[in-house]
């Protein structure tokens, strides 16, 4: 039954659809004319008339709040943090009516079909040159074709195993082809996540609209995974990211989790005996399937760009060698050109005996000479783009050309005319997008996905459907800005699932056994780890100062301010002039540069910057949870504040701490002990034990009286309350140090992070060095465990020698065993060509 | 003409090397006017895989992994070789220039249009107007290909000082043709870079060339070093080579080790190493002539 058999039920917007006016030269997909909604699109607008503008505002802050929390981004020009753009998700889905989309599905699997086909064959015999279907040079001026991947060939014969097609919908009401995009396709993770934000946001029109679920597809490319590498039962998949900085670097970490698979990165990778292995903790692990998300020219500097530093010396030969499977095959790239569309319908009936079930936009290769005849007679009616990646690969309108500028688009055509590829102009189709006041139409570009099954190929049911930034903009790219829509293909027949709507976190991954953990994972787990701690020291450390510059401190906060500057001056924060006689004014402004300032190693700002960067790169490894407070750590701190006064910055390191304290939280109820979870908190306990010895130092340095220092440091410590409550009485050297260097229970003590190291070196794998490095730490506990801290802490007024000589020890110590655990287990050396 | 030729290439680091990749371009070509009649190639320590194919160009590369670790890597390669001169057409009688890069350009699979491959740009050599604007003196309309490609390769050599400290394989060709300095590589790249600008197929070859002993002297043993030149395409005859270093047309002193669009495809000894802290790399090679 569909909504279309109730005509009596059909709604008529009136309320927030009212303004809707798409342009009525292109098709638009809610409106079959003037106050004519289409059927399929029923349940939705009675939704959100229902819901009026003022349940729209809501639901639209709550899918930004979620987009925020699980920090959905798109790194637009991929050199660093800054660049990260806000995913943008519209409130509206486009929805697709089933039987439609039973003829795109087939429609979708011909053309991944036919790609691998055109794909086997290039890298083959190639006897489409020779049967004159195809022209060399279209091969030939094409980086995308891999020279010594030729003669390659993949397990099945199988090059794309997912596969991205870029659809529009003409006036006409057809759907037409755009672009395929065979390399290594982004966007799946983008659509399942839009979709697990948006079934939530409309629960009851996702359900009344019978929306087939996307768990179908994923369902589909897991056992086409594991199909891929026919020599075992349990392949070892894992997910190859260029890294951080990739422009889509949430989404492989995403899809990482949701397939769960290892995220490597290509130095996580190495080649023995023409099979790939993956370093982890305990050894090498073979590795069978790779989805790879780097380019493939990228992917081994052996054989490939020898430039590149984010592939696997040796891969191609793996590969060549039968003994991995790679998704896409390496030189999948080769049929992303426009210029194949021109060929395409005539290679569907010669491989196929079919016509293409969806048309192409009509394609001109000017390296033709009768077609680039025709393109350069009509450049202003044609779209001319780039034939291949890389360089300038903008698209130009010939309508919206200057006559000089069409000019000299003619003549770059005329100089290498294998470079540029006209194609007709499409009208794109109009979809609704609510811009907080009201639906707009705005053109759209529908990204349909294909992967490859067990026995054949599936289209996902749904897709990425990006919207322009504007209502009169033809350029549709999250690169530029644009939004985008969940895409609902409605089922036929009632949809029966589990859950009222998608899920798209699994649970965090089950290791099977430690072995799984890549040594970069374990190694930035670590730094991590000590990160988090320095960030904390160093905002403990702060907050006294502040809280004595803002008037908070007591009676002897004059004294104390002297001590905790010239504490400061020693630690190397401040410059050593602040040790003599300096205005308030000076110290605030140096303060706050320690606060604020992103490029000052040390600063607030800059360790969370390496907070968030190790984040990111570990986030596979992270809960949701985990993940929402360390994204929220860095959208929450203030940014540089010129004039912030003390109890400003007071506050906003406070929230700071309690943010950290959550985060310690998660991670020791939420992170299943495995050696990551170790690994972050021995990063966590090294940097804790090294930093309160060295504060403790620098402070008896200070004031060997302890008067005005051991306030300060037991409020660093955060030891206040329990020494009062233990000793009711200011306090001394001797019960201090007790307390902050050989007490046990107390947990910010030398003694107890010792402790916690202790049991965490013995669960290490015995690799490396580890039975000497058992050795050294054994002989460091056992130095503060024999030291008499009692009488060393009484004598420090007449001789602090003996003392500070412990201290030092204590500190080599800890350094000696952080740099034999990076020896022993990161080793991660980079590897060069020549 | 036989000679011996003996290339050894010595990687050498501060510290251990963990695992290395190598893939090598070596073995000289089964040529119609070349033989070879020996091949070896040793390496140090022992490889684990010798994989020895032929890649998309018919060059031998082999493909090896050493996974011991080592601070100095000795890779060998020795071989014997007869080589006779290649036959050349008569070089006014060969096709207009304008002609050639018309069957070149055509749509269908022919031997003009299979050579239409080396037309494009590649790793090292990205066409340009100012490459065609050197090399129009010698390619005047109408001219007969290989009579302007003689000229052109004269040109060259003219205009070009030998230069080893002026380059390295890094330097861009359009600082080459600038700067009129750089060594074998450079000026072969060069000469592809112009011939491609002008529309016409031309590839590099890589390989070795007997210099001749001063008379009166006995010939340096390792003075040599590994060489490269150009080809052109030349329809119903085939690839012409051209060396624009010693301004000759190869004959019987060129050694043809491999072939392909640039430096890239055939470099002789590459290699990808894990660890090693600094290295340097030596290169010595023999060619001496059979008794």
């Amino acid at each position: 039954m569909t909504p279309a058999t109730e005509p009596n039920l059909a709604p008529r917007p009136s309320g927030v659809g009212a303004d809707y006016r798409p342009p009525r030269e292109v098709f638009d997909e809610m409106m079959a004319g003037p106050g004519v909604v289409r059927s399929h699109w029923e349940p939705l607008v009675r939704g959100i008339e229902q819901l009026g503008h003022e349940g729209l505002r809501e639901r639209r802050e709550n899918a930004g709040q979620l987009l925020r929390e699980h920090g959905v981004t798109y790194n637009v020009h991929a050199d660093g943090q800054s660049a990260e753009r806000r995913w943008e998700l519209d409130m509206l889905p486009l929805i697709i009516d089933a039987d439609e989309w039973t003829q795109l599905a087939a429609g979708l699997a011909q053309r991944t079909r036919l790609l691998n086909l055109v794909l086997a064959d290039i890298y083959g015999p190639q006897r489409l040159l020779h049967d004159g279907l195809l022209p060399p040079a279209l091969l030939h001026a094409n980086p995308g074709f891999l020279r010594p991947c030729h003669g390659l060939r993949p397990p099945r014969d199988l090059f794309l195993t997912l596969h991205a097609v870029d659809l529009t919908r003409a006036p006409d009401g057809r759907w037409w082809v755009l672009a395929d995009r065979t390399q290594a396709p982004s966007g799946v993770g983008y659509a399942l996540e839009n979709r697990a934000i948006l079934s939530r946001m409309l629960p009851w029109e996702f359900r009344d609209s019978q929306v087939q679920r996307l768990a179908s597809f994923f369902d589909a490319r897991k056992g086409g995974l594991r199909s891929m590498a026919p020599w075992t039962d349990a392949p070892q998949v894992v997910l190859m990211t260029p890294g951080p900085y990739a422009e889509t670097y949430f989404e492989h970490a995403y899809l990482a989790r949701h397939l769960g698979v290892p995220l490597v990165e290509g130095s996580d990778l190495t080649v023995r005996d023409r099979r790939v292995f993956l370093k982890t903790l305990e050894g090498l692990q073979p590795v069978d399937v790779i989805i790879r998300r780097v380019d493939d020219t990228w992917c081994d500097p052996l054989e490939l760009r020898g430039d590149s530093l984010l592939g696997v010396p040796g891969l191609v030969e793996a590969a060549r060698a039968g003994h991995v499977a790679i998704s896409n095959a390496l030189g999948s790239g080769a049929v992303e050109t426009p210029a194949l569309l021109a060929f395409l319908p005539k290679l569907a009936r010669h491989f196929l005996g079919e016509e293409l079930r969806i048309p192409n936009a009509a394609t001109w290769w000017c390296g033709q000479e009768s077609e680039r005849n025709y393109a350069l007679g009509a450049l202003q009616k044609l779209v001319i783009k780039r034939s291949f990646v890389g360089g300038n690969s903008e698209t130009s309108f010939g309508e919206s050309l200057a006559a000089s500028d069409l000019d000299q688009l003619a003549a770059r055509i005329r100089a290498n005319p294998h470079a540029y590829v006209a194609q007709e102009r499409i009208a794109l189709s109009t979809a609704p997008v609510w811009n907080g006041e009201g639906l707009e139409p705005r053109p759209l570009i529908l990204r349909c996905y294909v992967c490859a099954t067990a026995d054949g190929f599936f289209a996902m049911p749904g897709g990425l459907t990006r919207v322009s930034a504007s209502p009169d903009s033809p350029i549709v790219s999250s690169r530029y800005g644009g939004g985008s829509k969940d895409t609902w293909v409605r089922s036929a027949a009632p949809v029966v699932a589990a859950t009222p709507f998608e899920i798209s976190s699994p649970p965090v991954r089950h290791e099977r056994g430690h072995g799984q953990v890549p040594s970069r994972v374990v190694e930035n787990l670590f730094w991590l780890g000590r990160y988090a701690e320095r960030l904390e020291d160093t905002t403990r450390l702060l907050r006294p100062a502040l809280a004595r510059l803002a008037g908070e401190g007591g009676p002897a906060e004059e004294e104390e301010l002297a001590v905790l500057i010239r504490w400061m001056v020693r630690l190397g924060w401040l410059r050593a002039r602040f040790g003599g006689r300096i205005s308030s004014d000076e110290v605030i402004s140096a303060i706050r540069e320690l606060v604020f300032e992103a490029s000052r190693a040390g600063a607030v700002r800059e360790l969370l910057g390496r907070v968030g960067f190790l984040t990111a790169s570990v986030r596979d490894r992270l809960s949701g949870d985990t993940w929402r407070i360390l994204n929220q750590l860095q959208t929450d701190f203030p940014a540089a504040m010129s004039r912030a006064t003390p109890a400003a910055m007071l506050g906003a390191l406070h929230r700071l701490i309690f943010q950290l304290a959550a985060f310690s939280g998660m991670e020791m109820e939420n992170m299943t002990r495995g050696h990551a979870w170790q690994f972050l908190d021995i990063g966590r306990r090294l940097e804790r034990a090294v930093n309160v010895v060295t504060n403790v130092r620098a402070v008896l340095a200070i004031d060997p009286a302890g008067f005005a220092g051991l306030p300060p440091l037991l409020e660093y410590t955060d030891s206040t309350m329990t020494y009062r409550r233990r000793y009711r009485a200011s306090p001394d050297w001797p019960t201090s140090l007790g307390l902050l260097l050989s007490d046990e229970t107390n947990p910010r003590s030398l003694a107890f992070q010792f402790q916690v190291l202790d049991q965490h070196l013995a669960e290490l794998p015995d690799i490396g060095e580890a039975r000497s490095r058992q050795r050294h730490f054994d002989e460091l506990v056992a130095l503060l465990a024999s030291a008499d801290i009692q009488t060393l802490g009484a004598a420090v007024e007449n001789d602090l020698h003996p003392l500070d000589n412990l201290l030092r020890r204590l500190i080599a110590g800890c350094a000696a065993l952080s740099e034999s655990l990076s020896a022993s287990y990161f080793s991660h050396v980079p590897a060069r060509v020549s | 003409m036989d000679y011996t030729v003996t290339h050894r290439t010595t990687y050498s680091y501060t510290s251990d090397v963990s695992v290395s990749h190598h893939l090598v371009h070596l073995r000289p070509r089964e040529l119609p006017w070349q033989e070879v009649t020996e091949y070896a190639l040793s390496v140090e320590p022992d490889a684990i895989v010798a994989d020895e194919r032929l890649d998309c160009y018919g060059n031998t590369a082999t493909f090896f992994t050493i996974s011991k670790p080592h601070r100095k890597l000795p890779v060998i390669a020795r071989s014997r070789v007869r080589v006779n001169a290649a036959p050349l057409p008569i070089p006014s009688q060969t096709p207009p220039w304008e002609r050639v890069r018309e069957l070149c350009a055509q749509d269908v699979l022919t031997p003009d249009t299979a050579a239409g491959e080396f037309s494009f740009d590649s790793h090292y050599i990205l066409r340009h107007p100012a490459f065609a604007d050197y090399a129009v003196a010698s390619f005047p309309p109408g001219r007969p290909v290989l009579d302007a490609v003689i000229e052109f390769t004269a040109q060259i050599f003219r205009d070009f000082k030998f230069d080893p400290r002026a380059t390295t394989v890094a330097t861009p060709l359009a600082e080459v043709l600038k700067n009129r300095r750089g060594v074998c590589q450079d000026f072969a790249h060069l000469g592809i870079a112009c011939l491609r600008s002008l529309g016409l197929p031309a590839r590099y070859v890589s390989g070795y060339l007997e210099t001749l002993p001063p008379t009166g002297k006995v010939r340096l043993v390792g003075a040599d070093a590994s060489h490269a030149w150009f080809s052109v395409w030349c329809p119903n005859h085939g690839w012409i080579d051209a060396d624009p270093t010693n301004n000759v047309l190869p004959g019987e002193r060129h050694i043809t080790v491999a072939w392909g669009r640039d430096y890239e495809d055939v470099s002789p000894v590459r290699g990808v190493a894990v660890g090693g802290g600094e290295h340097s790399l030596s290169v010595g090679i023999d060619v001496v002539r059979a008794a």
